[in-house]
């Protein structure tokens, strides 16, 4: 295996006495997409803002193309990673345009209109939509600028911590496929953060089940679908193929 | 309806210190709220105590505030030396400031606790540090709440700032308290109009700031701020664009009618000698005479009684001279001010009964009241039970009233003519005495001291020659029968007269 893109050692993350991340090791490569799965309060999201230090590891260390983060600036990490959320969190008082460049800007480089039109054809907008505002979109536009807000500053690792949980389901069907097909054309490192498993099987090449701030399955979908990873891991498995099931009979 | 034009038209150097003294205020106060309120954002044990602090100086009533920083000012000159002004622009300056403070801390923090969670998550996400975060989002995004803040505060410092009067800074409260003391509700009208004016258009274009930030139109707050910035421009100008301020003489008066009367005879002698003169009016007793022992009053007129009791604490009651003679040593010895002279009348505290009421009950003499006190109701201005002459003369004659009221001293007369009051602690030199047929009982066991009007002058002053023998010819040549018209010709109902046109009939009749 080459070089890990992303390795966390012996991270843990306490709140307390309780423990959001247990001791947990792990190694993402270059180019994967990974997602991560498990209950509400499994530790995947604090996992996952470890990485860009919105969370900092109680002991343990996290490290991104080899360096520890711990001793990066927090702004530089940052604008080097994408990051991807369930709130969005568009500014409200900047255009679309704006808000796809404030990377950049904070960098004290100004994105050119073309480059803008093209982050936001990635995301299958009109580049017509550049000069709105945020409340002038729906939901789903809403988090499509929040993926060309994420790629602006060309980084090699994408962040999603519940992307499209909030989305209605068929702008979250096709954003998925959307970013995934991103995710090939970028050469992109992506972890995404979901507790459905269904979108974890159809959009990754490697899913990591969580527990109680540990991972309990690792596996790629076709095994997981074929029985693998142990009992947390096919219990969340069962809800969609059971809805699967269901649906084919209705359909009969 | 021509002399409320009038009074309107002779309020602009009221209206340009008014207006300079709430913005000033207003400024301070955002200086102070705005890095207060970020540091509140960032610490909850801040904001907190913040707000708790804020919402405490609201509680205090603003005339209490403003009055509250006479002795803070005077203490702190253990610090910062003699030259710390404790009366006029500075402590009314802090106190609206103080004032001005919850408002804008209160939306400020309001509206940083109610930034939208995912923002300030996405903006620490695409990697702001904090001062962008600061600037690029949540000051954009809470300006228009924090604007909100600064709109009812500068309502509120308007309104609040025609109390600076009372501690000897010039704003559009002295029309209102001139007029109050003398029922002259033009002027106080006059007043009212003109603060109440001001606060509407700074409210309208503090909103037409806030709105253009709401609504991101530049171009609204744009033209906000410039219309703002003119007016306080244009109030500067008129304070300071025309000639220094140094060489005026500043002549002090406390808060009745004689006072106001004999500060423009002062004015109007010193302006005929080719000085330019300034007014406070309205100070309080011990204000007052601080003031003229700082310097930031040069002349004023005081009474030997007034400064025998609440300056030296004394509590015997020598004869008249030997009390003079004392006052003046101790002035010397203990203030610098020098007491040019008296004037020739006195003012002294005085029960005063209806003289029918005097006939009819036998009431001649404060023994006489004593008698029958129980069953009266006493009134005073609001510094009367207080002084120590009242202590005086309570226990002299074993004074016990039914009831103890206090009264604006205008309205005490009134109080007795309708009954709200049995008997008055009034002042001999006032005109109403014989215009409203009282009688004024005697004193036998003379509990009340000598009240002879006195001219007192601040320690720089005493130095002017040109300024004391401008003033030496008032010494000894106003009698008590002219005193008493130029009082009642302000005081009474019908035909008043300015204090200006009064104070040029006590000239004549003093044949000055």
């Amino acid at each position: 295996m080459p070089d890990p893109i992303l390795s966390f050692r012996g991270v843990s993350k306490a709140y307390g006495t309780t423990r959001a991340i247990d001791t947990l090791d792990l190694d993402i490569e270059a180019g994967s997409f990974v997602a991560l799965v498990g209950a509400s309060g499994s530790g995947k999201s604090t996992l996952l803002k470890t990485v860009n230090r919105l969370v900092e590891p109680t002991i343990g260390e996290v490290l991104f193309e080899g360096e520890n983060v711990a001793g990066l600036p927090q702004p530089a990490l940052r604008r080097r990673i994408g990051y991807v959320f369930q709130s969005i969190g568009l500014f409200p008082h900047m255009s679309v345009a704006e808000n796809i460049a404030i990377g950049p800007r904070l960098g004290a480089e100004r994105l050119p209109a073309s480059r803008i039109a093209e982050l936001l054809a990635w995301v299958e907008l009109e580049e017509s939509m550049a000069d709105r505002m945020p409340d002038e979109l729906s939901g789903g536009q809403r988090q499509r600028v929040g993926v060309a807000r994420a790629l602006a500053a060309e980084p090699h690792l994408l962040l999603m911590d519940e992307p499209f949980g909030a989305l209605d389901p068929v702008t979250r069907d096709a954003l998925g496929e959307r970013v995934r097909k991103l995710h090939d054309e970028l050469g992109l490192t992506t972890v995404m953060v979901t507790h459905d498993m269904a979108e974890a099987l159809l959009l990754a090449d490697r899913v990591l089940v969580m527990d109680a701030g540990r991972i309990v399955a690792d596996e790629v979908p076709a095994a997981l679908l074929a029985g693998n990873g142990g009992e947390i891991a096919q219990a969340l498995v069962a809800v969609p193929r059971h809805q699967a099931e269901r649906l084919a009979e209705l359909s009969q | 309806m021509n002399g409320l034009w009038d009074a309107l038209a002779g309020l602009g150097d009221q209206l340009a210190a008014h207006v300079l003294l709430s913005a000033a205020a207003l400024a301070l106060g955002i200086v102070v709220a705005l890095p207060l309120a970020v540091w509140a954002s960032r610490s909850e044990r801040v904001a907190r105590a913040s707000l708790a602090f804020a919402s405490l100086v609201q509680t205090i009533p603003a005339l209490a505030l403003l009055a509250l920083f006479f002795p803070i000012l005077l203490s702190l000159r253990a610090v910062f030396g003699e030259g710390l002004p404790t009366l006029g622009f500075l402590p009314a300056l802090l106190a609206l400031a103080l004032y001005a403070l919850l408002p804008i801390l209160r939306n400020a923090v309001t509206a940083q606790a109610n930034l939208d969670p995912g923002v300030i998550e996405a903006a620490e996400g695409v990697g702001m540090n904090f001062r962008q975060r600061l600037m690029l989002v949540e000051a954009p995004l809470a300006a228009p709440y924090i604007m909100a803040g600064i709109r009812t505060a500068a309502v509120w410092t308007i309104g609040a700032a025609t109390l600076a009067t009372t501690i000897g800074q010039k704003s559009l409260g002295d029309p209102i308290f001139a007029g109050l003391q003398t029922q002259n509700w033009v002027l106080v009208l006059a007043g009212c109009i003109a603060s109440a004016g001001l606060a509407l258009l700074a409210d309208t274009l503090l909103g037409a700031i806030e709105r253009g930030f709401r609504e991101r139109r530049r171009g609204l707050w744009l033209g906000g701020f410039v219309a703002v910035a003119l007016g306080v421009g244009a109030a500067l100008f008129a304070q300071f664009g025309g000639g220094d301020d140094e060489d005026r003489v500043v002549i002090g008066a406390k808060g009745f009618s004689e006072q106001y009367v004999l500060a423009r005879l002062i004015g109007q002698r010193l302006e005929a000698e080719g000085f330019a003169v300034e007014y406070r009016d309205g100070l309080g007793s011990a204000v007052a005479h601080s003031a003229a022992a700082s310097g930031e009053v040069d002349v004023y007129v005081d009474y030997t009684g007034t400064i025998w009791t609440n300056q030296m604490k004394r509590e015997d009651n020598p004869p008249r001279d030997t009390m003079y003679d004392e006052i003046v040593s101790w002035e010397t010895e203990n203030t610098g001010i020098r007491v040019l002279g008296r004037l020739g009348f006195e003012n002294a505290y005085g029960f005063a009964v209806p003289a029918d009421v005097s006939r009819m009950r036998g009431i001649e003499s404060i023994e006489d009241l004593a008698n029958v006190a129980p069953e009266l109701t006493v009134g005073g201005d609001p510094e009367f039970f207080e002084r120590p002459e009242w202590i005086a003369v309570r226990d002299a004659y074993g004074l016990r009233f039914a009831e103890q009221r206090n009264f604006s001293p205008t309205f005490m007369y009134n109080a007795l003519q309708s009954g709200e009051a049995d008997v008055i602690g009034a002042y001999t030199s006032d005109g109403r005495i014989e215009a409203d047929n009282l009688f004024i009982l005697a004193d036998p066991r003379g509990a009340f001291p000598n009240y002879d009007a006195v001219l007192l002058l601040s320690p720089e002053a005493s130095r002017d020659e040109a300024l004391v023998s401008a003033l030496l010819p008032l010494v000894d040549a106003i009698d008590v029968e002219a005193m008493r018209e130029a009082n009642y010709a302000v005081d009474r109902e019908e035909e008043k007269l300015s204090f200006d046109e009064a104070a040029r009939l006590l000239a004549e009749r003093a044949g000055l």
